[in-house]
């Protein structure tokens, strides 16, 4: 976190609506947050909690029956929200670029990976072939790919799952973007591949200065990899901070139930040699079409009262630490028994 | 709680051992002995010819499990773990018989599986049950929750007409869903309760044991910490034995008494759950548990395992392990190590065990 | 332990929850012309079906016909002046109306029976064959190969030509041309749903094979064999009537409309168009209706569209 810098993205009460059947849906309520350059964002929420969406949404890739109600998006000082689609589209793959879960949604199985790359920075910069072929060379061996020339005659059938992400990442960086969104971009790799590539984006956004938005269901990744963390559950970020007030002093019940769910946090056995059982989040999540009035979560909670069918602000309970709940757990570090 | 449980923490079979008397309560409850499994179909006669005549390369099998020996104790937990392509759900598959083996034994309470007939066979595999990783293909879409549940213990006499509405209603309860919601179909539920009417279809032809593939791979944090309490739950109400198969460390920590580690085909390393999480011997198990994310804050500043899987077409001779490995030495390049033990009920296949 | 017992997980409201065959119904519903499509069908069939009621006259009791009235324009009266030739007669003096009613009714009649047999056919086989795999499998695709590799009006005429003129004739030989697009559609169903974990369970269950095949595995093939039924019942009515035109299919004393329309041809140069005309446009309004309804049906039961 560099106070002194811009940061790369403002999101301002961004708000996404679906029409349906029986009125719209918010799968994105009012969320705001930003990213400065080389900052890892982590957006962690559970399938539904508009976590993807959000990501969407930035994107420019809402499609009808979904649109953009409200908020703002800005990229370095730019207002995204109401850009024409070909505005949208000359950004995407330049100033900003995507990493999905499944490394095909960017790679085409037809074309050699040069091809693809070379096509990628020639839509958006006017260089040569053996230029930009360069580039492409240079951003496979920055992602860590061995024999980069090898590679780039390569169709993506015959590369591995982890190779084919290596090289979705390295797609997405050739154009040296000012923000990345990564969805959820090693849920499907082995625990050993997914090291590899969290450590490697890491040192990239730090060394070129480019945001990192990291989209995951998964605490434990952007334990290791993000320097801040917005937590989102049905639609609305409930808590954000940097990862360490997060996930050591969470203030949201619902984020401290789900680290409490996350079986490596709390393996100590009892006193008969078996393990706890974990402490789990009653009843399940909503659907976005009857949501609870006020705060989503309190059919669930624990804490909640009467004051919680309201919908709760967002309160900063420490310097960068905010929180949208009326009963927050106490944010100085406590004791566990 | 089962008193005779930690006495049974058996350790791995590396060798086969003397075969105990039939139905003998001591013998694990299930023993796989030297299982082998080769995929890749053998060529036709047309296939012959091509490769005969040099037209055809011969085609690539895949040794999915080389040589592997795991007994499980009534009661006991165990843990297998390994990446994608290690052979874990292969060996999940013939445990529960939907494969067979390539070669090898599947002994049930000692007894032979394989010398049964096949109502014999037939009968003790309905003590055998699985739960599959997929909450929405594991249960047919056409069926009423109702006909998920009771269409087997009905075939089996378990159940008459007139009890099938209590018993499903006793299943449903048993795994924490509302008995009203028996009339429903399969897409009518959550990710959540898909896998909750999955296991209350184990359930009820009354298993003994469960082989759990990545049983709660699919679902999301909450819901993945409510399903591991209801399997914990069950194991003391029933008590059921399981082979908890899973990619995730943590997971598997929570569950299991013992754990064994895959790699390629092959079991690597095998101990008490305390004892592999604390002191692992094996350096892919090191490895893994070093790269497994927690939640702790802290950035990465090392990788243990450098390079890819290798390709289960072709693994390396040797220790299959020894391209990424950091202490691999000269010897690992052709000799297969050996499961040895390391301490009481700790057994390591590992060359640095010995030098 | 026992406070952490999971209580039983809140249902999501039930108002919302959709039957899969009302959700098929709705989303048929979406499309106008595939309603006017089913419409149109609906009334072809019910008037082939209804043709001894509603048709004017017997076509097919010569006794009924007057050959005085013969080629006589729409809208004639007949010599006694009982009844009007709404669409015109024939040269036997044959009311063309009740000829289509009737020449409807074998058309339908046999394009569905025929389409139904081969469905079973080939559904049982096709079934077999991605379930168990193995040299049938390779056995059965491989004849279902050579067989499509000959336009089925081949297939059909060299059967026709072998066992000689008849109903039960042509229908033997629609079946034979036709069963090899079910049993494949059927097993690539069954491939795709067979390889699934429900089928695994089912197993492990100790489920007999004869269960597992028709109770699990073959309800859920059926969507894209529905399609192909219908879209095949379409191709069989049209078959017959391409033999009977030729003078292979029906006998003339059971005229379908393939044989109508061949009977008028030989007059349409003189201007007596109706009596091939009218025929085509009801063989057309036919095999129209029945490719809207199926067009409609693939959409709905596409199981890419329906996940959404």
């Amino acid at each position: 976190m560099n106070p002194q810098h811009e940061p790369t993205l403002v999101v301002d009460r961004l708000t996404t609506r679906f029409a349906g059947r029986g009125g719209s849906v918010a799968a994105v309520d009012e969320v705001s947050f930003h990213v400065a350059p080389g900052e890892v964002l982590g957006l962690v929420g559970e399938s539904g909690s508009g976590k993807s969406m959000t990501g969407f949404s930035i994107l420019g890739l809402v499609d009808p029956p979904g649109e953009i109600a409200a908020g703002s998006i800005r990229l370095k000082g730019r207002e995204l929200r109401g850009l024409p689609a070909r505005e949208w589209r000359a950004l995407r793959g330049d100033r900003i670029a995507m990493i999905f879960q499944d490394p095909m949604m960017t790679l085409n199985p037809v074309l050699r990976i040069d091809t693809q790359m070379i096509e990628t920075v020639r839509a958006h910069r006017r260089i040569s072939r053996d230029a930009a072929r360069a580039l492409a060379r240079d951003a496979l061996a920055r992602v860590g790919i061995p024999s980069p020339d090898e590679r780039l005659r390569a169709y993506p059938h015959q590369l591995s799952g982890g190779m084919r992400q290596r090289v979705a990442i390295a797609i997405a960086l050739l154009n040296a973007p000012d923000l990345i969104i990564a969805d959820e971009p090693t849920t499907a790799l082995d625990v050993t591949i997914q090291a590899q590539i969290l450590f490697e984006m890491q040192t990239l956004c730090r060394e070129s200065g480019t945001a990192l938005i990291w989209i995951t269901h998964d605490l434990a990744v952007v334990a290791g990899l993000a320097d801040r963390v917005c937590v989102m559950y049905a639609g609305r970020i409930v808590e954000q901070g940097g990862t360490a007030q997060v996930l050591e002093t969470p203030a949201h019940p619902y984020t401290r139930g789900l680290l409490d769910s996350t079986p490596a946090a709390n393996a100590q056995p009892d006193a008969t040699g078996r393990p706890q059982p974990l402490r789990q989040i009653p009843g399940m999540a909503p659907s976005l079409k009857e949501l609870p009035a006020g705060c989503a979560f309190r059919p669930r909670c624990t804490r909640a009262s009467d004051l919680c069918g309201q919908v709760p602000p967002a309160v900063e309970l420490a310097p960068g630490h905010v929180a949208r709940c009326f009963h927050p757990l106490p944010t100085v570090p406590e004791v566990k028994p | 709680m089962s008193a005779q449980q930690p006495a049974q923490t058996a350790a791995l079979q590396e060798a086969p051992v003397k075969a105990p008397a039939s139905g003998s309560p001591r013998a694990p409850l299930l023993e796989l002995r030297d299982i082998r499994k080769i995929f890749g179909a053998r060529p036709d006669w047309l296939e012959r010819l091509g490769q005969r005549l040099g037209w055809l390369q011969p085609a690539a099998t895949v040794q999915a499990l080389d040589g592997v020996s795991l007994s499980i104790a009534h009661g006991e937990v165990v843990g297998l773990v390994g990446e994608s392509g290690c052979g874990k759900s292969t060996l999940g598959r013939i445990a529960v018989g939907l494969h067979a083996p390539s070669s090898g034994k599947r002994l049930w309470r000692g007894t032979d599986l394989d010398a049964l007939s096949d109502a014999e066979r037939r009968r003790v595999g309905l003590g055998i049950q699985m739960i599959f990783q997929d909450p929405y293909a594991s249960l047919n879409p056409r069926l009423r929750v109702r006909d998920l549940l009771a269409e087997a213990p009905r075939v089996h006499g378990l159940i008459d007409r007139p009890s099938e509405t209590d018993y499903v209603a006793a299943l449903l309860r048993q795994v924490g869903l509302d008995p009203a919601m028996a009339g429903r179909f399969p897409h009518q539920f959550s990710g959540g309760q898909r896998a909750r009417v999955g296991i209350a279809r184990a359930l009820a032809v009354k298993p003994e044991f469960l082989v759990c593939d990545e049983a709660v791979a699919a679902l999301d944090v909450s819901v993945q910490a409510q399903v591991l309490n209801l399997f914990m739950r069950l194991r003391e109400e029933l008590g059921l034995t399981y082979l908890f198969i899973s990619h995730d460390l943590g997971v598997v920590r929570h569950l299991s008494d013992r754990v064994a580690i895959m790699y390629l085909g092959r079991i690597v390393e095998s101990a008490p759950s305390a004892e592999i999480f604390s002191r692992p011997a094996h350096p892919y198990t090191q490895g893994l548990l070093a790269e497994a994310p927690t939640l702790k804050v802290e950035k990465k500043r090392f990788l243990a395992i450098q390079g890819e899987l290798p390709s289960p077409l072709a693994p390396p001779p040797g220790c299959h392990f020894h391209p990424r490995c950091p202490y691999a030495f000269e010897r690992c390049r052709f000799e297969v190590p050996n499961l040895a033990e390391i301490a009481p009920g700790h057994v390591s296949a590992c060359h640095l065990n010995s030098a | 332990m026992s406070e952490t017992s999971p209580r039983p997980a809140a249902s999501p409201a039930d108002s919302e929850v959709e039957r899969p065959l009302r959700r098929v119904v709705r989303a048929y519903a979406e499309s106008r012309v595939a309603l006017f499509g089913l419409a149109l069908l609906l009334a072809i069939v019910l008037a082939a079906l209804l043709a001894p009621w509603l048709a004017p006259q017997n076509p097919y009791d010569l006794m009924q016909l007057d050959m005085l009235d013969g080629r006589l324009p729409p809208g004639s009266a007949s010599g006694d002046g009982q009844l009007t030739y709404l669409l015109g007669t024939d040269e036997q003096g044959r009311d063309m109306l009740s000829a289509i009613l009737y020449g409807l009714r074998i058309s339908v009649g046999v394009g569905v029976v025929a389409t139904l047999l081969a469905l079973a056919i080939g559904m049982a086989l096709g079934l077999a064959a991605g379930y168990f795999g193995g040299r049938f499998d390779a056995v059965l695709m491989r004849i279902a190969d050579i067989q499509l590799s000959f336009p089925s009006i081949l297939v059909a005429m060299i059967l026709l030509a072998l066992f000689g003129q008849g109903i039960d004739k042509i229908v033997i030989a629609l079946v034979a041309a036709q069963w090899a697009y079910y049993a494949r559609t059927t097993r690539s169903a069954a491939l795709v749903e067979g390889r699934k974990e429900y089928i695994e369970a089912a197993r492990l269950l100790g489920l007999s094979t004869a269960r597992i095949l028709f109770r699990h595995l073959l309800p859920n093939c059926l969507p894209p064999l529905i399609v192909v039924a219908a879209l095949q019942v379409a191709a069989a009515i049209a078959l017959e009537a391409t033999l009977s035109f030729l003078g292979l299919g029906l006998p003339v004393t059971e005229p379908s409309l393939g044989l109508l329309i061949a009977n008028g041809f030989q007059y349409l140069y003189s201007g007596r168009y109706w009596i091939s005309v009218f025929p085509g446009v009801a063989l057309l309004l036919l095999i129209l209706a029945i490719n809207l309804v199926a067009d409609q049906l693939r959409d709905v039961l596409n199981p890419r569209l329906q996940s959404q």
